[in-house]
Order: C-alpha cells, then sequence, then structure tokens
C-alpha cells in the first residue's frame, strides 16, 4: 500500500512537503487530481499518480496547466472534490481558465495549487503568485511549514466549497522540498461520482451571464473576507509594543529570531496563512496596538502596500516598513541570518552573528554546472546541427526541458528562451526580420504543451525556419512523467492513446518533414542539412529514448567504449561533445565505463577512430 | 541556540547524499530529538551539486545560512571547499578525500584544487578537520557506493549529533537495502574508527 494511504489518524511520518500536501488531500478524500509537472511541486503529482493506481483517485497528467484546469473546472462543477497541481509559471498559463473560473465558481471544493519557486532553483522567473488572488478575486492559503501545508489542505477544501470558488494554495520551494515529522488525521471518504446540473444562465459565459457572475463573484470576495477575518491560519502571538507582520517560511525564520534575540515580551507577531483577502479588521486592530510595525515577506511587498492602505484608513501613522535598504529585498529567497539581522536592526536591539569564514584566499574552484547525462541523445542532436550549420550565421532559440543544458559550452546551442513552447512562436519573428538562419529545439512534451500553436502559425504565415523537435519519449526534466507522445505499455499502464509527433506535424501540412536518429552522426548531419536548405518551414524530429530512463528497462546499449592507443590527443571528443563520461588522465582522454551509455557518438566523429567498444 | 546543532552535507549527484540525509531523519525520530531538513536535488541526476541542511533541535527553519554550520560533511573534496560560505571558526568539517573533478576541469575551464592545500585552508579557518578516503574505506566495506555510510560514521563519532551510532545502526537496518544493510553498517563502522584516529 502506498504510505500515504496509511489509515492510522494520530501516528507520525517524516514526509517531504510535496507528501504531505498529497497526504493533505488524501486527507480531504479528494477525488479528481490534474497536473502538468514542474519543479517544485512535480512530487505531489508523483504520489497522486502512484496512488491512483490502487485506489478510486482519478488522476491525469494533463497536456498543459490550462487544459488540467479546464478539467478540474468540470470535475469540481459537478460536486467531485479536485485539485490541481502546478508550479508557479504554470498558473499563466492556466490565467485564462481561471480568471472566468472565478465568475463561475465550483460546486464541489477545488484547490489549484501553485509552487513559487524564490530564487529561481529551478525556473525561468520569481513571480509572486499572490497577486493572482487579487487579479482574480479569490481565496489564498500559505502554509508556513510541512505539517501546516497538510493540515490546510482540507481546510482549503472546506473553504472552497463553502465560498463556491476555486482556492488558490501557494507553497514555496521551501515548503515543498523541506522534510518534517507529519501527524496523520482521518481520511476522509473519497466520492468519485458526480453529476453536472445543467444551469447555462449560470454557466455559459456570454457578456449578459458575466455581468451577473461579477456580482456573484464580489459579493463571495465579501464571504471570503469575513472568514479571513476568523480563519484560525491568521493567528497573533506575542507580546509587546513591535509588531511583525509575516507569511509563508518567513514565519518559521522570524520565531527562531525572536528566540535568539531574547525578545519575545517586546514583539508580537502577526501570522498570515489566509492571505487572499488579508483580515483587514485584524491588521487594523494589530497595528492599533503597535508603536513600530515591521512586514516580513519574499517576493513582492503585497502585504506591505496593503498593510500601509489599511493604516492610513484607521487614522494610524505608525512608521510600518518591509522591502528597502537595510531592509528585506524583493529578490531571491530569505533565511534565518537574514531576518535575525533585519529584525534587530530594525527595532534596535543587539545581534549576536558568528562571524563567517574568510573566504578571500581561496582559490577558484571549478564550477559544477548540471550537464546532459552521459550518452544523452540531445547532446548527438546538438552536435548534429552544429556541423550541419557550419558556414551558416545562426540563431538557436530553445525550449524548456533538459535540452535548455545544451546552451552551456561547448555545445552553445541555445540563444533564447522565455517560456514554455516559446522556441516555435519566436522562431516565427527572428526568421522575419534577421537575414540568419533560425534553427529551434523543442523537446516532445513540450511540443505537445504548448508548442503546436507556434508551429500552425508558422505553417499558415509562412516562416522559414527549421524546427527540431527532440522527441526522447519521456518528460525528462522533471523525472520522467507521461506525456501524449509516451508508451504507457512501457510503464504497464493500460488505457491511454499514444500521439505520434510525425503524424501531427504532417497533418499539420508542414512542407518539409524528416526523422532522424541521432546516434547515427552522419545521417543526421545529411538530413539536418537538407531541411536547413528548404526555403520555408522545415521539422526535423530526433527519436532516441532518455538514457535515463532508458536505464530503467535495460534497453540501453550495454557496451561501453574505450580510448584506444590510437588515440593521437586531438580531443575533439571532450572539447565538442562534454560528455561526463570522459576524464582526463595525465593528460589522456579516458572514458569512465560506467558512466559510458554505448551511444557511439564519440566514436564517430574521433578523427582516428581511436575509440573502441570495450570487448565482452 | 545551544540545543539546536546545524549540518550541511554537500554532495555531487549519485554520491548517496539524500540516503545519508534520510538516515539521520530516522535515526533522529529513534532519538526522540526535532529534526527538519531542506535539500536541493533538482538536477541531482545531471551531475549537480545537491545540498542537504538538517536542523536537530527546537528550531522552526528547514535551511541553515551562511555561518551558522556546527558541522560541514563534503562526499567530494572540492564541494567541501565550496560549502565553506556555510562555516564559522567553531564549525567541524569532515571531508571525503577522493576527488570527482568536475566535467569543467577536462574542458579546461577551471583547476581542480591542490588537495593538500585545500585541507590546509578548511583546517586554518574551522575548528576541526575530518579528512578521510572515503572510497577506499567503502571498498573495504565491501561496496564503493557506500561511501554515505562511511563519512556518517565519521560524523558521528564526532560526538556533536544528539544521535547515538546504535540510532543509526537501526535506521540504517531499516532504511538501506537489505542486501546492503551488513556493507552498509561495516562502512559505518569504518568511518567511526577513522575519525577517532584522528
Amino acid at each position: 500500500m502506498h504510505k500515504l494511504l496509511t489509515d492510522q489518524p494520530g501516528a507520525t511520518m517524516v514526509l517531504l512537503g510535496n507528501e504531505a500536501i498529497a497526504r493533505g488531500a488524501i486527507e480531504a478524500g479528494v477525488a479528481v487530481a490534474t497536473t502538468y509537472p514542474g519543479t517544485p511541486s512535480s512530487e505531489i503529482s508523483l504520489n497522486f499518480f502512484q496512488i491512483s493506481q490502487e485506489s478510486s483517485l482519478y488522476f491525469e497528467y494533463s497536456t498543459n496547466e490550462k487544459v488540467s484546469l479546464e478539467v478540474a473546472a468540470a470535475t469540481a462543477n459537478s460536486g467531485v472534490r479536485s485539485m490541481c497541481v502546478m508550479k508557479h509559471v504554470g498558473l499563466n498559463v492556466a490565467a485564462d481558465a481561471l480568471m472566468t473560473l472565478a465568475y463561475v465558481g465550483v460546486k464541489g471544493g477545488l484547490v489549484i495549487l501553485t509552487a513559487d519557486d524564490p530564487f529561481m532553483f529551478s525556473s525561468q522567473n520569481e513571480q509572486d503568485n499572490r497577486y493572482y488572488g487579487k487579479l482574480s478575486g479569490l481565496a489564498i492559503l500559505e502554509p508556513s511549514s510541512v505539517e501546516e501545508a497538510k493540515n490546510m489542505i482540507p481546510y482549503a477544501f472546506e473553504l472552497s466549497e463553502a465560498l463556491q470558488e476555486p482556492v488558490i494554495f501557494r507553497t514555496t520551494t521551501r515548503i515543498n522540498h523541506s522534510t518534517a515529522p507529519v501527524t496523520l488525521g482521518i481520511i476522509r471518504e473519497r466520492v468519485c461520482r458526480g453529476d453536472f446540473i445543467k444551469d447555462p444562465f449560470n454557466y455559459v459565459t456570454v457578456p449578459a451571464v458575466s455581468r451577473k457572475l461579477h456580482v456573484k463573484l464580489l459579493a463571495n470576495l465579501e464571504k471570503a473576507a469575513e472568514r479571513s477575518e476568523v480563519s484560525p491560519y491568521n493567528f497573533i502571538s506575542g507580546k509587546g509594543a513591535w509588531g511583525i507582520i509575516c507569511n509563508g517560511v518567513s514565519f518559521a525564520y522570524l520565531s527562531d529570531a525572536i528566540r535568539d534575540l531574547d525578545i519575545q515580551d517586546k514583539v508580537k507577531l502577526l501570522r498570515i496563512g489566509f492571505s487572499h483577502p488579508l483580515p483587514q479588521k485584524m491588521i487594523k486592530g494589530f497595528l492599533g496596538s503597535c508603536e513600530k510595525v515591521l512586514v516580513v515577506e519574499e517576493g513582492e511587498p503585497y502585504m506591505e502596500e496593503a498593510v500601509k492602505a489599511f493604516a492610513q484608513e484607521a487614522g494610524l501613522t505608525l512608521p510600518i516598513n518591509g522591502k528597502g535598504k537595510d531592509l528585506f529585498s524583493r529578490l531571491y529567497e530569505f533565511n534565518p541570518r537574514m531576518v535575525r539581522q533585519v529584525v534587530a536592526a530594525y527595532f534596535g536591539v543587539p545581534c549576536k552573528l558568528e562571524p563567517m569564514v574568510d573566504l578571500s584566499n581561496i582559490p577558484e574552484i571549478p564550477q559544477r554546472p548540471p550537464n546532459l547525462c552521459a550518452g544523452c541523445s540531445h547532446r548527438a542532436t546538438f552536435y548534429a546541427v552544429k556541423k550541419a550549420a557550419e558556414g551558416l550565421s545562426t540563431i538557436y532559440p530553445t525550449d524548456i526541458g533538459c535540452y535548455t543544458l545544451g546552451f552551456l559550452p561547448p555545445l552553445g546551442m541555445g540563444d533564447f528562451l522565455i517560456c514554455m513552447g516559446s522556441s516555435a512562436g519566436t522562431s516565427c519573428g527572428f526568421s522575419k526580420v534577421t537575414d540568419k538562419k533560425v534553427v529551434s529545439f523543442i523537446g516532445d512534451s513540450t511540443f505537445f504543451h504548448s508548442g503546436i500553436p507556434g508551429l500552425v502559425n508558422a505553417v499558415f504565415n509562412n516562416h522559414n525556419f527549421t524546427f527540431v523537435i527532440l522527441d526522447n519519449g519521456i518528460t525528462a526534466m522533471t523525472g520522467h512523467q507521461p506525456n501524449p507522445g509516451v508508451d504507457m505499455g512501457l510503464m504497464n499502464l493500460q488505457g491511454y492513446g499514444q500521439i505520434s509527433i510525425e503524424a501531427v506535424v504532417r497533418a499539420l501540412g508542414v512542407p518539409h518533414v524528416a526523422v532522424i536518429q541521432p546516434y547515427k552522426v552522419k545521417k543526421s548531419i545529411e538530413t539536418l542539412r537538407e531541411a536547413f536548405n528548404f526555403k520555408g518551414v522545415s521539422v526535423v524530429i530526433a527519436q532516441e529514448m532518455c538514457t535515463l530512463y532508458a536505464k530503467g528497462f535495460k534497453k540501453t546499449k550495454s557496451r561501453a567504449y574505450y580510448v584506444s592507443d590510437k588515440c593521437r590527443n586531438h580531443r575533439d571528443c571532450i572539447s565538442q561533445l562534454a560528455c561526463p563520461a570522459f576524464f582526463l588522465d595525465a593528460e589522456k582522454v579516458k572514458i569512465d565505463p560506467v558512466m559510458c551509455a554505448g551511444c557511439a557518438v564519440c566514436a564517430q566523429i574521433c578523427p582516428e577512430n581511436a575509440i573502441l567498444p570495450v570487448k565482452a | 541556540m545551544s540545543d539546536i546543532t546545524r549540518l550541511i552535507i554537500v554532495a555531487v549527484g549519485g554520491q548517496g547524499n539524500l540516503l545519508a540525509s534520510s538516515v539521520l531523519g530516522e535515526a533522529a525520530l529513534l532519538a526522540g530529538i526535532p529534526l527538519r531538513m531542506s535539500e536541493i536535488h533538482g538536477m541531482a541526476q545531471r551531475g549537480g551539486v545537491v545540498e542537504s541542511a538538517l536542523v536537530f533541535g527546537n528550531a522552526q527553519s528547514t535551511i541553515i545560512s551562511d555561518g551558522e554550520a556546527d558541522v560541514l560533511v563534503g562526499f567530494e573534496p572540492s564541494e567541501t571547499l565550496r560549502a565553506l560560505n556555510k562555516c564559522n571558526a567553531r564549525t567541524v568539517v569532515i571531508t571525503n578525500l577522493s576527488p570527482l573533478p568536475p566535467f569543467t576541469v577536462a574542458i579546461g575551464k577551471g583547476v581542480y584544487p591542490d588537495i593538500t592545500e585545500l585541507q590546509q585552508l578548511i583546517r586554518a579557518k574551522t575548528a576541526r578537520l575530518i579528512a578521510l578516503n572515503a572510497v577506499d574505506l567503502a571498498k573495504t566495506a565491501g561496496n564503493v557506493l557506500s561511501v554515505n555510510m562511511v563519512l556518517l560514521g565519521a560524523l558521528i563519532q564526532t560526538g556533536i549529533l544528539p544521535v547515538t551510532a546504535d540510532h543509526v545502526k537501526t535506521a540504517i537496518r531499516t532504511k538501506t537495502k537489505a542486501a546492503f544493510v551488513e556493507i552498509n553498517t561495516r562502512a559505518f563502522d569504518l568511518g567511526v574508527t577513522a575519525a577517532s584516529q584522528q
């Protein structure tokens, strides 16, 4: 049995934040869960995926976040408790659905989890998704710890049903990827079947209906504000004339800081866990009892600006600060020392800080950036593209996935990236106004997620570029999740369709389509060269299974390669491919036989033919 | 702050850092010591650095700021040096001495630090350095992959953490694969002995 299905209320289990969130949903009786995977939220969905294989929970990896939310919008409006999980930028993709779903509302509880990523450990931006609460008019809940995240999920479902609106559940990486003991609660029975009662004058959002629904949304927002005032997740602790207002992980850093600074008797802490709508009366009362207030929140001054407005309305003139010089930054994530320092400086109390080690005479340590795996087929494709494009002046728009790492030297394949699917759309623009050859890269999952509309646009508007689809048969970057092109039979799962990327591309009317097997270097280069010479939209699909994923099925070519005595130390292999299986030993290139995946790409490019298979 | 012990573990993806953290998590549960952890492991499988923070005792924070680690365990010598920003003059450092040069060295983008100089630098800046060849000890134990258990042994020997060798050995039995329990336990003991001789 999956450990998160353990039916032992009161028992303690050490859980990752994302496991705790999934457990919270199980306790809430969630019956439908949908997602598009994205770090730091991915393990929530992975647990749902596993649980769905041994219970009545319906779970799906949807094509993208918008579709994911639409699926959940329908199941929730059929009265079934549903959850939709995504990373913060995923909510941008789902925003079109979100904004009007807020007008329509829900019948069964719907919790939309957005995992923000301050410091951008694995994201392209660090946007603060609390603003989606204001933008959409929906309630937002934010936990401060792993334990609280689990407990808050059932509350989120109840709130959603009470308000008849979706609830946004916002986490940050340090909640998702922290581990702590969690006390298990009672598992509510899962109700999987619902019904949809026709009511087009409340469900079909033509202007006349939406004008009425907006009134309803504002009324619901009022109700949410009343609940925020009495929510157990907005609370005050401590006593004194100094005030601190905080949310999320900052609460943990502040709890430690207040104890370390020994100011328990001087400072009151208002922890906001229900952050949209903010508890206006509660905050005004808190401000009225303080001489000076510090707002501690990672990201944007979302609460600070609201708190200052509340003070103005209440006629209060006490100092209120948060972001600014010598205070907190809008950049990156906070840490305990930083919070302790700012609190001490703001309230004028001494702060003993352990002096840091002097790093001035530490030699420069070589960087250890993440790298494409040994035998990764993307490396082979990048090499072939580079060779085929020799002599051409190029622009390489890229996309989001493992292959984004190809932008690093020595491959250097990646010139522009803004979001999922942007390789296709931006290629249209670059090829229109520059005289360079545009060759763009997109992975299989990203192609299905949002690459197709860009390609449709290219065909319709007759743009001129080569679109290389790196099809490694799985969503590799986030941990090998399925996508619509994946053979689910390999996972021993039945009842799924499988969509051929080649068939889609041909059906769109792309005038030049070719398929390569990137481990066949020479043939790949020739095929790519033909595509580059074609005027108009050309698509090259590079098909080879992700080596890491293939290892799980023992589908890798088992024979490793070695560098024989014929080597004349040209080092083309190491300097052009940068496969991590290479290393230098006494200035000679060697291949780590454990790492080598046997792709033989290096053997094909060695000018001396010195790289040979290890004899069995 | 005295009842709180802060431990940073740095490793290269694939060295078994996350399993070591999980064993310590279980050991803390057995010892009845509150423990919170956080990990940055997004790119572990792509050869990047994996960092775990483990906070033992009554703290709420799950991460450790620069200069605030009580113990630093480095599974790879250049990564131990890179993580020195987490240390202060009272920090105890434990490092494996067997290098895994990053790929950037192989393509001429950087020079791997001299191992002797590296140890002198760490020794000069921190309270104590325990340096051992964990790869050799793991091989002696029977499996090169039990480097993590050797380093756990050295860590427990220092007595800095509020968990005992028995707690950890029990955790090794429940958290590591049955086929490797014997080797892992032996590796742990070799780490304890090696650290006690320094």
